[in-house]
């Protein structure tokens, strides 16, 4: 399956993704709120997870993308704990029981 | 040629990165630029086919350091405070430093040159012993699994004690921070 899909449609795959991940950067750089940082992380993350997979399409060992999975998943961990830290403006747990007695 | 602009496009990223974390005065806008930062060095390790390194330096510099460094900030201040001294003498320390390992990459042999010392000493010796000695498919899982087990356990040792350790002192800072509270 794989080797029926030609191989410039993976280049301009890559390439789109660079013009993606550019942009995301220059949101990055700017992004006026936090928010916008956030998800421009996050973002970013998952063009890390589509460019290990293009680039293994690509030079025609897709054997990367098990590991492609394994950076998805730590871009949600580090998502969330972002996501935490903004909710309770801490990581461990003793701040947010007061918190909740507050 | 897919390769060179690879690398080119992920180099001036990267470089555009540490810049930003240069220059930005919010602590918060630089952990998530050094999260980025350290998933584009992560991708440059792949493009050089390192992908355990690529991943463990995803998970640490992405995953671990950007908790890590929120709770910092939760603890501390968010704003940087401005330096008095001027970055003259750091830029020419870091000039002249870039410069040497530039210097010292001269004589390294090329990028995949198969007649690099790295790939004559004893790498063939264990890609000809791996199968029979061990019968694993991945070499890198029996060199490290089995020829250098030793080496691996002491490893796995030192880090499970210092997790133990760390865990340890912040169990203990927890709870004495509860009595303060409790008698206030």
């Amino acid at each position: 399956m794989i080797s029926t899909v030609p191989h410039f449609v993976f280049l301009i795959a890559l390439l789109m993704l660079f013009i993606a991940m550019i942009l995301v950067l220059l949101r990055l750089y700017k992004g006026p709120t936090l928010y916008d940082r956030v998800l421009s992380t996050n973002s970013f993350g998952t063009q890390t997870v589509l460019f290990i997979g293009v680039l293994g399409f690509l030079s025609g060992r897709p054997d990367f993308l098990d590991i492609a999975l394994l950076y998805a998943l730590i871009n949600f961990v580090s998502t969330i704990a972002i996501l935490k830290f903004f909710r309770y403006r801490a990581i461990g747990d003793i701040l947010i029981k007061r918190e909740a007695k507050k | 040629m897919i390769d060179t602009l690879t690398n080119t496009v992920l180099f001036v990223m990267l470089v555009l990165t540490a810049l930003a974390i240069v220059r930005m005065e919010r602590l918060f806008a630089v952990v998530m630029l050094s999260s980025v930062f350290s998933l584009l060095s992560a991708l440059l390790f792949v493009t050089l086919d390192a992908v355990d390194v690529a991943f463990t330096e995803a998970a640490v510099g992405a995953g671990i350091s950007t908790v890590l460094m929120l709770g910092t900030i939760a603890l501390t201040k968010p704003i940087a405070k401005r330096s008095r001294h001027t970055a003259f003498v750091p830029l020419i320390v870091v000039c002249v430093t870039g410069a040497a390992l530039v210097y010292g990459t001269l004589d390294m042999p090329a990028f995949g040159a198969y007649d690099a010392p790295a790939q004559m000493h004893v790498g063939p010796d264990y890609l000809a012993r791996t199968p029979d000695d061990i019968d694993v498919p991945n070499v890198v899982t029996a060199i490290l699994g089995s020829y250098r087990g030793y080496d691996t356990l002491g490893e796995t040792a030192v880090v499970f004690t210092a997790g133990i350790g760390v865990l340890l002192l912040l169990s203990g800072l927890r709870r004495r921070r509860e009595d303060e509270d409790e008698e206030v």
